[in-house]
């Protein structure tokens, strides 16, 4: 059961299309990624579902229903978290107020949240008191997924979730990440690392210039001789 | 003896005529800076308006004054401007809701860039600027009563023995103790409070605000209403300190900005800090110092001249000889704040 919809997606930042007819889904408790190479229109193809692009043609659809036409916090208001791939936490904030501005929209008690990333992350329940701009670019990341989770979304969006950190902490953050997917959360993620993200992925897509190329679970895209050759590097 | 009652005098004399003065002047500053550094902070943009709203919320104070003691409301010891400043406060509100309904709503859904907005904050400056001047004319006014001193400076020589006095005006200590006030309550508001900890979110980083679905109006709003009532507050300790005259209000904006970007444009801490540091520059260097070195210096080392770094009239020059030396050496000022 498809969870968020992206049909035909065509469009661009104003000038030519950056993405074309492109098709991108996630179910619920499922991960799908997306990679390709460098300015195939991934991130692009991920703003799109958000409402952060004017599409010419297609439509976003969620939970059945058709969301083209709102506006990026509408989105959110309505269950769609995102984590950018930069600038993605309050530096000037402490751990604990960025999960607290998170769950802004929320007016229920939100301490069981919080515990929730706390028992995700740990590290954070340490850090709790610390400037957000303070800590390392792993825990960054880790403030960054824990703000997005405040809000109890039922679809987590995440732009390139391991650019910068090490491989250690790479495989430690998707391993949170399949973590939150068995509670019930669809996942979409744009990756540079394929390999590994595909590693952890229910289904990939394979973007090449603004256009699918691949459609396939990770594991069948890991065995397609074409995708390891042209995109995993053998 | 003789040696420790000349220091003795000295610390007094540079008490009376530079500490409380400093002080108290750079409180009034202090809380104009944070009104800009917080406009700056979440609209973007330099708001040089801002003079002009301490100006508009002094007037009508004075209004306010005038009306109360025509019922024959007032305090012996308290001036009456202090509790026709509520009232003060929240009309100037109003009128800040208003004007951001009217004006800078329109360049904030367009999008516009800063540059646009400044512009635009010019010209509301012009118009308020014309509307005190059309509501109270140009005159000096006095609004002050109450107890004018809590020392006065002959009292504190027969108290004491010493040649020197010490004075020390009520308005002194009320814009100090009104200063502390104000800057706990805003401090208390932005840690503490949801709403404070949007704002300061917001200002961090805007993209990431919206998508946490901070809603830009209603911090744009909660903004106004807390610069024009530290604007309001501000031009009435400064009235009632000095007096009032529409065109001071004006002069004001220098200082007041030298104050928010040596502190670091953003940072309300460095606003207060940032008060302090261009008032006491401003006072100390057009200090004539002549008197307090000959009570330091044995007698013939007296100074001929006055012991004067730059005469009154220059004052205006410190903060912008300030404002210079820190876009030059240090544009984040004292706490990082942004480069303008």
């Amino acid at each position: 059961m498809n969870f968020l919809i992206g049909e035909n997606l065509t469009g661009g930042y104003g000038g030519a299309d950056i993405i074309r007819n492109c098709n991108v889904s996630v179910g619920t408790g499922e991960i799908a990624v997306v990679v390709g190479p460098n300015g195939a229109g991934k991130s692009t193809a991920m703003k799109a579902l958000l409402g952060m692009l004017s599409l010419r043609k297609g439509r976003v659809l969620l939970d059945g229903n058709d969301i083209t036409g709102m506006s990026p916090q509408e989105r959110v208001s309505h269950g769609m978290a995102f984590v950018p791939q930069n600038q993605n936490v309050f530096v000037t904030l402490t751990v604990e107020e960025n999960l607290e501005m998170g769950a802004y929209l929320r007016r229920d008690d939100i301490t069981e949240t919080m515990n929730q990333v706390f028992e995700l992350f740990p590290v954070l329940k340490e850090k709790r008191g610390q400037l957000a701009g303070e800590l390392s670019g792993g825990q960054r990341q880790q403030v960054a997924v824990g703000r997005a989770l405040m809000t109890r979304p039922s679809v987590l969006m995440l732009d390139e979730p391991t650019a910068g950190v090490s491989p250690v902490v790479m495989d430690e953050l998707f391993e949170r990440i399949i973590e939150v997917k068995r509670t019930g959360v669809a996942i979409l993620m744009v990756e540079q690392n394929a390999r590994q993200a595909l590693n952890i992925a229910d289904r990939g897509f394979v973007l090449v210039t603004g256009e699918n190329r691949f459609t396939d679970t990770g594991e069948a895209l890991l065995a397609n001789e074409e995708v390891r050759k042209s995109f995993l590097g053998g | 003896m003789e040696n420790s009652i000349d220091l003795l005098n000295a610390l007094v004399l540079i008490s009376n005529y530079v500490l409380i003065p400093s002080l108290s002047y750079g409180s009034q500053l202090a809380i104009g800076a944070v009104g800009v550094t917080l406009v700056f902070g979440i609209l973007r943009f330099a708001n040089f308006a801002h003079g002009e709203l301490m100006g508009f919320g002094c007037t009508a104070t004075i209004f306010f004054t005038w009306w109360f003691q025509s019922m024959g409301i007032s305090h012996s010891f308290f001036p009456t401007a202090l509790f026709a400043m509520p009232f003060a406060v929240l009309l100037t509100i109003l009128l800040v809701l208003a004007i951001d309904r009217s004006v800078f709503r329109f360049y904030r859904l367009n999008k516009s860039r800063p540059v646009i907005f400044v512009v635009a904050s010019v010209g509301v400056m012009f118009m308020l600027n014309g509307l005190v001047r059309m509501l109270i004319g140009t005159d000096e006014i006095i609004f002050r009563d109450g107890q004018k001193f809590l020392i006065k400076a002959g009292q504190f020589k027969k108290m004491t023995g010493l040649n020197e006095g010490l004075a020390l005006k009520q308005t002194q200590v009320l814009t100090v103790v009104l200063a502390v006030v104000a800057v706990f309550l805003l401090f208390w508001f932005l840690q503490r409070t949801r709403t404070g900890k949007a704002m300061r979110a917001y200002s961090d980083n805007e993209d990431l605000a919206l998508l946490s679905g901070i809603s830009t109006e209603r911090v744009v709003m909660v903004t106004w209403i807390i610069a024009a009532s530290l604007a309001t507050i501000a031009g009435v300790l400064y009235g009632l300190d000095k007096s009032f005259k529409p065109i001071v209000y004006f002069h004001l904006l220098l200082p007041i900005f030298a104050s928010a970007i040596v502190g670091g444009i953003g940072q309300p801490i460095g606003a207060i800090l940032g008060g302090y540091i261009v008032a006491f520059s401003e006072i100390i260097t057009t200090y004539a110092f002549k008197k307090f070195i000959t009570y330091l210096v044995p007698a013939n080392f007296a100074p001929e001249g006055l012991g004067q770094l730059l005469s009154t009239e220059y004052k205006f020059a410190v903060s912008f000889l300030i404002l210079v030396l820190v876009l030059l050496v240090r544009p984040t000022g004292i706490f990082r704040g942004r480069v303008l």
